[in-house]
């Protein structure tokens, strides 16, 4: 790792007007808590599901590790100021590294970060069932940066085919096609957090738990690979 | 001491060559790589940097390969043409973070030296973002040298800088040179190239069309047959006059008016015109170059 690229990685992700649109979801998502919370009186045992699960684990986490991990790696690769980084006498896995390592916690803090508070605030009384929620989402969003990288390195438009991905692949046909869930990040998330709080069992389907943790471990050490290896093979193009 | 060298290298995307079996070898002191828009220029030098695997041939910096060899970048210093898009952080922030990561023992002490040489000490902790096209160039000649790096390459350094500051940044690339270090640039403006670069490489197309020193280089491009367009109070008479001149090998009365002259050598032909019009009582009206173009004199060096 190295602290210097992390350093700029974050200074990029909130040194420009970008920042504001990372932070909008999660607030989106705390914002959406207040909502249920203030309009239910205080009787939110069923939003839990709909708020935290389908909006926040489902839609919130994998847009947010899109934005972030995008916005770390992309830009400077499409406009070539990458080469001021690359330029240096450092391995490009460890640039590579040091740059998802910051979309991963980044990630975290405000995916993940966002659901604990806002279970915290539909159902204060049961901080563990928060707490799970958070570290599915810990665990899927990791895998969210690291499959985003490796989008992004397989087509230009990388932004939009995680879109697709998060959308049309996990929001709708893995929902009717029982077997995609194996191929989704999402429904790994849901299986940890399920497995950490026996009031979230109903939300977590029936994957391997298993196979959720050793998935998501094999999806990001791919991301990883895939990463530093777009880095190694850079070459700069001219304009002609 | 660095020698850049490169031996039969070509380049090709697809069906395109951008570079064309090229062989040149790059010592110490400043050489301008010089050729029009399109040329290969900022191939060479992606190859020369490491940043683009040559199709064919070879790329070495004394000796070592450059493609997929992080440790050159020791020993070289790139200014890229493209703009750093790190207008968030500010000068001096941008110079040592290059610093750190090339891992110097005082990275402060390299940033303030760096900010020294190109004069950008006062300037340096606005964001980059307010710099003006010379500022940023400078800022990113002082990145490019906070290593103290022994090669230095940079691509178009002059584009869009204003002519004070193209003078600074002539002399600091003089300096550079002067100290023993391998300064190569590009550019597609020979008066450019021929105030600082005692070592010229032409290409064009591709193609590594002439190298030498500037000397041979301008006298290449001013020997060479020029085409002028001449009007004159009587341009039929004139026309037969000059064809009579050793300097001249063709004439041809232009409908509109006016005689187009190849000539042979511009020096005699320059000394014959006026005398010739003289004696004859001819008045010139105009003497003008019609194949100036920078593309033309290319297309020259790369026939002969």
């Amino acid at each position: 790792m190295n602290a210097t690229i992390s350093r700029l990685a974050l200074q990029s992700l909130f040194g420009q007007k970008r920042w504001w649109v990372l932070i909008a979801l999660p607030l989106l998502q705390i914002g959406l808590a207040v909502l249920v919370r203030v309009l239910s009186g205080g009787e939110t045992g069923g939003a839990f599901e709909p708020v935290l699960v389908v909006f926040g684990l489902g839609l919130v986490l994998p847009l947010v590790a899109l934005l972030v991990t995008t916005g770390v790696l992309g830009p400077e690769i499409d406009d070539g100021s990458i080469v001021y980084l690359l330029s240096k006498p450092i391995s490009r896995y460890v640039v590579a590294l040091s740059k998802l390592l910051v979309a991963v916690v980044v990630t975290v803090v405000l995916g993940a970060g966002s659901l604990v508070v806002a279970g915290l605030i539909l159902e204060p009384s049961e901080p563990g069932q928060a707490l799970a929620v958070g570290i599915g989402a810990a665990v899927a969003g990791t895998a969210y940066c690291a499959a985003f990288v490796m989008l992004s390195a397989i087509s230009r438009h990388g932004m939009v085919v995680g879109l697709i991905y998060v959308l049309v692949f996990e929001g709708l046909l893995a929902s009717w096609l029982a077997g995609l869930r194996y191929l989704s990040v999402s429904a790994f998330g849901r299986r940890i957090a399920g497995s950490l709080d026996s009031a979230l069992e109903p939300i977590a389907g029936n994957l391997p738990l298993g196979y959720a943790w050793i998935a998501s471990l094999v999806v990001l050490a791919a991301g990883c690979y895939v990463a530093g290896r777009r880095l190694s093979r850079f070459q700069l193009r001219g304009d002609e | 001491m660095s020698v850049l060298e490169l031996a039969n290298t070509s380049r090709w995307y697809g069906n395109v060559v951008a570079v064309n079996d090229v062989s040149m070898r790059i010592g110490p002191g400043v050489t301008g790589l010089l050729g029009p828009n399109g040329a290969g220029k900022t191939t060479l030098i992606a190859m020369m940097s490491g940043f683009l695997a040559p199709s064919a041939g070879t790329v070495t910096l004394d000796g070592d390969p450059v493609w997929a060899n992080v440790s050159i970048y020791r020993s070289i210093g790139l200014v890229p043409e493209r703009e750093a898009s790190f207008g968030y952080l500010s000068g001096r922030q941008f110079v040592r973070a290059n610093a750190e990561l090339h891992k110097l023992s005082a990275p402060g002490a390299a940033t303030d030296r760096a900010l020294d040489i190109v004069e950008m000490a006062e300037p340096a902790d606005r964001l980059i973002s307010t710099y003006s096209k010379g500022m940023r160039q400078r800022i990113k000649l002082a990145a490019a040298l906070v290593h103290d790096p022994s090669v230095l390459l940079l691509d178009e350094p002059f584009n869009g800088v204003d002519p004070r500051q193209r003078m600074h940044l002539m002399e600091l690339l003089t300096r550079m040179g002067g100290e023993g270090r391998t300064v190569l640039f590009s550019s597609h403006i020979l008066e450019e190239v021929e105030q600082i670069a005692r070592h010229i490489e032409v290409v064009v197309s591709g193609r590594h069309a002439a190298s030498g020193d500037f000397g041979a280089i301008r006298r290449l491009m001013t020997d060479r047959p020029n085409v002028y367009l001449v009007r004159s109070s009587d341009d039929r008479r004139l026309a037969t006059v000059l064809m009579g001149a050793d300097s001249v090998s063709g004439v041809q009365l232009e409908p509109r008016g006016g005689v187009q002259v190849q000539v042979t050598d511009f020096g005699a032909f320059a000394l014959a015109l006026p005398r010739l019009a003289q004696e004859h009582r001819i008045s010139l009206r105009e003497v003008t170059p019609t194949d100036e173009s920078l593309e033309s004199v290319f297309a020259y060096l790369v026939s002969a």
